[in-house]
């Protein structure tokens, strides 16, 4: 996977698996710290500390179709490549705050890519577990929170592909808003 | 930016279509979203769909991320559901999509050259 917004689907895919019913996803760019983290925090099902203790082992999954499981290994290797860690926390009932920390400025860091698409993906999910996604760019904020979305839709679905379309939109301009404001 | 008075046009137009639309037997499309079909490269074939469908403004047709069937090799791997009928397609990138989408799901033509049949392993 050469984007980290790809391993930031395949990450939230498990949130979805957990029956959450909200994902928050943070990303956190920061010159000064030289950092570049991601947060994805769900209130799932979460896991017991044995399970916790095994995720990060490629030869652990829960699924049932195949004997690997190489989501979570992917992502850890992915930072530890680029001089950073990546850690999960989790209870029982509780749900599961994963955080992945890489150095902004190395070169082994893969580009975030087209997070919008990987959002607009989640929210495709037939679980439907509402996203709220925080980018912050030193000291500038976008924020994307699917349940103000639904707010305005009223009674309309926020599956509508026309919905999905403008969400996508909104995060791409978004992101690309705060970095634009950062350079001048 | 996508500005809120936006997103309340897209409201608006979809509260018409709804009462005009009645019941719904249209198309699914499933798209396996786990790790394997996400790293061989499911997320733009899915975004594909999504963009041809609201291009062709086609409210009849679903589309919906799925988990794995097994056969991660032959990722990514696309179902499209029309009433009983179930078509399954492996190595799905973003041309064959265009196919699927203009000569299965429009046409009603299966694409032969991608259906799973023709990869056994």
């Amino acid at each position: 996977m050469n984007e980290l917004s790809l391993h930031i689907l395949d990450i939230c895919q498990n949130s979805t698996k957990a029956n959450a019913s909200l994902i928050s996803i943070i990303i956190e760019e920061s010159t000064k710290k030289n950092t570049f983290t991601i947060d994805i925090i769900d209130n799932g099902d979460g896991m017991d500390k044995e399970t916790l203790e095994r995720v990060t082992d490629p030869f652990f999954t829960t699924r049932t179709t195949r004997k690997v499981g190489l989501g979570i290994s992917l992502f850890k290797m992915a930072a530890e490549q680029s001089n950073g860690f990546l850690t999960i926390l989790s209870e029982k009932t509780k749900g599961t705050s994963l955080k992945c920390m890489f150095e902004l400025n190395n070169i082994d860091r893969a580009p975030l890519g087209k997070i919008e698409e990987t959002i607009a993906i989640l929210l495709l999910n037939a679980e439907g577990a509402d996203i709220v996604y925080k980018h912050v760019v030193n000291d500038l904020i976008y924020i994307f929170d699917s349940r103000e979305v639904k707010e305005v839709l009223e009674d309309v679905p926020l599956t509508d592909l026309n919905v999905i379309v403008w969400i996508k939109d909104n995060i791409k301009e978004g992101i690309l808003n705060i970095h634009k404001e950062e350079t001048l | 930016m996508k500005s809120l008075a936006d997103l309340k046009k897209i409201r608006d137009a979809a509260q018409k279509k709804v009462t005009m639309r009645g019941k719904n037997d249209g198309t699914r499309v499933l798209v396996g979203m786990a790790t394997c079909g996400i790293s061989a490269g499911a997320r733009p074939v899915m975004n594909k769909f999504v963009e041809l469908i609201t291009e062709k403004n086609l409210d009849t047709v679903t589309v919906t991320p799925v988990g794995c069937i097994g056969e991660c090799s032959i990722e990514p791997i696309v179902e499209v559901l029309v009433g009983e009928q179930r078509t399954t397609y492996c190595r799905v990138d973003e041309k064959v999509a265009e196919r699927i989408f203009t000569e299965h799901i429009i046409g009603g033509k299966v694409v032969e050259d991608n259906i799973i049949g023709k990869f056994r392993l």
